[in-house]
C-alpha cells in the first residue's frame, strides 16, 4: 500500500505522523476526518468484497426511525470461523439478519467422490475439526451399511470410546469459546487444559491429534496400546470433578446468566420445522438423541441419560452440553470397564487389511492386501445407504450412493452445523446487537462443516 | 436383485456371503406401514419402490412431490416430522438425468423413509418444499448450487457456498474435479525464460 506522506514542513502537529503509518491513521491524527472516514470505509468494502462495511438506509415511511445495515465477519473472532452476518439494525435491535457462508467451501463432497472408499476417510476429518473421532466413525458406518460388514466387539467399544473423547474435547473447545465470547476467561484454560489431555491419549492411540482417520471400514486401524488405555483412567479419575469446576464458574456467575437466561429461545415446532439437532433441540425439551433412538455401535449397551432442557435459550443449551458432558464420561467408564480383548478388524479379507504377520506366510493374505491397497473394495452396484449418528453438534448423517466401482459415487455430508445455522435468523431477529455473540456461541457452528 | 455380498471384479478371491449386519437396529416396518398408507391415500399414482439394508426408498412423481410430502407430515401415521436431509445425485447416462434425494425422519417413531425425485435435464426444475419444511431452505439452495436444479417456489433461489459469479454447477459429474497452478515465483522465471 502506498505510504501517504505530508507535503507540508512538519511541524509539531504532524509530528507522531510517521512514514510507515496506515493512511487511515495518518489522517486521523492529522484530524482530516472526513477524508479518513471515507478512505476506511472504502477500504473496508474492498476487504469485505461486497459493498460498503456500513450503509445507512433511508427511512421506509416519514416516521420510521433510520435503520443501519453492518457486517459482522467474516473476520470477527465470535463468528467462530469465517461467517458472515449481515446485519440490519434498528437502534441497538437486530431487525434482520443474513447469514453468508460458503467462505470454506472446498468442494470436500467433490474430493471423496474422487478417492477410494479407504482414501475418503482422511477429507472426514476435516469436516468438524473439533470431532475428527465422530465424524470417521459415521461414515466408516454408512460404507460398512453399504458392504454389509459386521464389526468386531473391541472395535465397536474401541469407537465409542474414541467418540466419547471427541464429543468432550468438542464440547469442551464449545465451553470455552463460547464463556470466552461472553467475558469469562478463566474457563477457557480450564477447558483446554483437559482437552490437551485427550488430545496426548489421540497421540498415543493414533499418532495424530486433530486429524485422527484412527477409524477403518471394517474396524480400526491398530489396537489400541495400554498406555492409551492408562491415560484414559487416569483422566477418567479426574474428569467428574474438572467437569463440576467448569460448571462452578459459570453457572452461578452473574454475568453469564444475566447474558445467557432467556435469550435465544425457539418453540418446538420452530425446531423440528428448522430441522434442528442436538443440544439446541434437547434444550428446547426434544428427547431424542440418535445415540438411544437409533443406537450404533453398541450404544444400546451403555446406561446414560439425555439430558432435557426446559427454557430453549442459550443458558439451558449450556446446561444440556455439560451435563452430556458427565454423560460421555460415565460412557467411557463403563465401555473402559467392559472392553474385552479380541481382533479390532473385520475377518473379511476383501474389507480390511490381513494382520502384517501372516503377510510373511500366507500368499492368499499377500494378494489380499495388494488387491485392497490398489484397488480398493466394490460395493454393490446402484445402491445408497444413510446413515446417521449423533454428533456434538446434532444429528451427522452421510448419504452414500454406490455405481458398483471402488470410489463413492454420490457422498453427501448432513452437517449438523449447516441445518442449525439455519435457525440463528429466527432467533436472531428481535434480539439486541449484544446478544447475538452469545446465540452465535449457543449454536456451536463448526464452519469447516457449514461450507464443507 | 440385491446381493449382500461385495460383487468385485476380482478373480483371485471368492466371495463369501454373509447375513445382513446386524449393528444397525433400524426396523423397515414403520417405512413400509408408511408405503401401504401412502399408496392407499394416491390410489391413482404408482410408487416405485427400492429396499436395500432396512432402507425403504420411495420414487415420487415430480408433480406430486409437495401432496405427498404434506401427506407423509401430517398423517397422524407416518408423522415424517423432520427433514433430515435433502440433496441431489447425477447419472448423466440416464434419462430422467437429475434425482433429489430426501431423507425423511420421525420424531415420533424415530424411522427414516427416502423419497426420491426424477428430474430430467433438459426441465430441470423440481417443486420446492420449503412450504412444508422450513429446512428445505438451505438445503434446496445448496442443491441448486451445486447440481443446477431449480426449486419451483422456493423464496430465495440463490447460491450459497459459491460465489454468484461462479460458472457450472461442480457437483455434476460432468464436471472435472480442477486445480489452480499456485503461482510461485519460479513458474513466472521459468515461463519468462521459455519466453527468451
Amino acid at each position: 500500500m502506498a505510504r501517504t506522506k505530508t507535503r507540508q514542513d512538519p511541524t509539531k502537529i504532524f509530528d507522531n505522523i510517521r512514514d510507515d503509518m496506515a493512511p487511515v491513521e495518518a489522517m486521523q491524527r492529522r484530524g482530516d476526518m472526513a477524508q479518513a472516514s471515507t478512505l476506511a470505509e472504502r477500504e473496508a468494502a474492498q476487504l469485505s468484497g461486497r459493498g460498503s462495511i456500513v450503509e445507512v438506509l433511508e427511512p421506509k415511511a416519514p416516521g420510521d426511525s433510520e435503520r443501519m445495515v453492518i457486517n459482522m465477519g467474516p473476520q470477527h473472532p465470535s463468528t467462530h470461523g469465517v461467517l458472515r452476518l449481515v446485519l440490519e439494525l434498528d437502534g441497538e435491535t437486530v431487525t434482520k439478519v443474513e447469514p453468508v457462508i460458503g467462505y470454506l467451501h472446498t468442494g470436500m463432497e467433490k474430493t471423496m467422490q474422487s478417492k477410494l472408499y479407504q482414501q475418503a476417510i482422511v477429507v472426514t476429518d476435516r469436516f468438524d475439526y473439533t470431532n475428527p473421532m465422530g465424524n470417521n466413525l459415521v461414515y466408516c458406518l454408512a460404507v460398512e451399511k453399504l458392504l454389509g460388514a459386521e464389526i468386531p466387539e473391541r472395535a465397536q467399544a474401541l469407537r465409542v470410546i474414541c467418540a466419547e473423547l471427541s464429543r468432550l474435547s468438542a464440547h469442551m473447545v464449545w465451553l470455552a469459546t463460547h464463556a470466552l465470547d461472553l467475558g469469562a476467561m478463566t474457563v477457557y484454560f480450564y477447558c483446554f487444559r483437559e482437552r490437551e489431555m485427550i488430545l496426548d491419549m489421540f497421540d498415543q492411540i493414533c499418532g495424530a491429534r486433530l486429524t485422527a482417520s484412527y477409524m477403518r471400514v471394517g474396524g480400526l486401524v491398530a489396537d489400541a496400546p495400554p498406555e492409551f488405555l492408562r491415560s484414559l483412567d487416569d483422566f477418567l479419575k479426574i474428569i467428574d470433578e474438572r467437569i463440576d469446576e467448569y460448571a462452578y464458574l459459570l453457572s452461578g456467575n452473574e454475568i453469564f446468566r444475566g447474558r445467557t437466561i432467556g435469550i435465544g429461545a425457539l418453540t418446538q415446532e420452530e425446531i423440528i420445522d428448522l430441522g434442528v439437532s442436538g443440544p439446541i433441540a434437547r434444550a428446547a425439551g426434544i428427547d431424542w438423541d440418535v445415540r438411544k433412538n437409533n443406537p450404533y455401535s453398541g450404544y444400546e449397551n451403555y446406561d446414560f441419560e439425555v439430558p432435557i432442557g426446559a427454557n430453549s435459550d442459550v443458558y439451558d443449551r449450556y446446561l444440556v452440553r455439560v451435563e452430556e458432558m458427565r454423560q460421555s464420561a460415565s460412557i467411557l467408564k463403563q465401555a473402559l470397564g467392559s472392553l474385552k480383548d479380541g481382533p479390532v478388524r473385520c475377518a473379511d479379507r476383501k474389507i480390511s487389511l490381513p494382520p502384517r504377520e501372516e503377510l510373511a506366510t500366507s500368499m492368499e493374505a499377500v494378494i489380499h492386501h495388494f488387491k485392497l491397497v490398489t484397488e480398493g473394495f466394490h460395493p454393490p452396484k446402484n445402491q445408497e445407504v444413510y446413515v446417521a449418528c449423533e454428533s456434538p453438534k446434532g444429528q451427522i448423517a452421510f448419504y452414500i450412493a454406490s455405481d458398483g466401482s471402488n470410489k463413492p459415487y454420490r457422498c453427501h455430508l448432513r452437517g449438523p452445523s449447516f441445518v442449525n445455522l439455519q435457525a440463528l435468523t429466527p432467533m436472531l431477529e428481535g434480539r439486541l446487537l449484544a446478544d447475538v455473540v452469545a446465540i452465535i456461541g449457543s449454536i456451536d457452528i463448526v464452519l469447516g462443516e457449514v461450507d464443507r | 436383485m440385491v446381493s449382500d455380498s461385495i460383487t468385485g471384479p476380482n478373480p483371485t478371491m471368492s466371495t463369501v456371503p454373509r447375513e445382513s449386519s446386524r449393528a444397525y437396529t433400524q426396523t423397515p416396518e414403520q417405512a413400509e406401514r408408511s408405503v401401504e398408507k401412502l399408496q392407499a391415500q394416491f390410489p391413482d399414482l404408482f410408487f416405485e419402490v427400492r429396499r436395500f439394508r432396512d432402507e425403504v426408498t420411495v420414487y415420487v412423481p415430480r408433480e406430486h412431490l409437495v401432496p405427498v410430502c404434506q401427506f407423509l407430515k401430517s398423517d397422524e401415521e407416518t408423522r415424517y416430522n423432520f427433514l433430515s436431509d435433502l440433496t441431489g445425485n447425477d447419472w448423466p447416462d440416464r434419462d430422467p438425468r437429475f434425482e433429489v434425494i430426501y431423507q425423511l425422519y420421525s420424531l415420533k417413531h424415530f424411522g427414516y423413509l427416502r423419497l426420491k425425485v426424477r428430474v430430467p435435464e433438459d426441465n430441470c426444475v423440481c417443486p420446492s418444499v420449503t412450504g412444508v419444511w422450513r429446512t428445505a431452505n438451505w438445503h434446496e439452495r445448496e442443491t441448486f448450487d451445486m447440481f443446477g436444479i431449480h426449486f419451483e417456489g422456493h423464496p430465495d433461489l440463490r447460491r450459497i457456498l459459491l460465489p454468484e459469479e461462479w460458472d457450472g454447477h461442480p457437483l455434476r459429474q460432468t464436471e472435472e474435479i480442477g486445480w489452480e497452478e499456485p503461482e510461485f515465483t519460479v513458474r513466472k522465471v521459468q515461463r519468462d525464460l521459455a519466453k527468451g
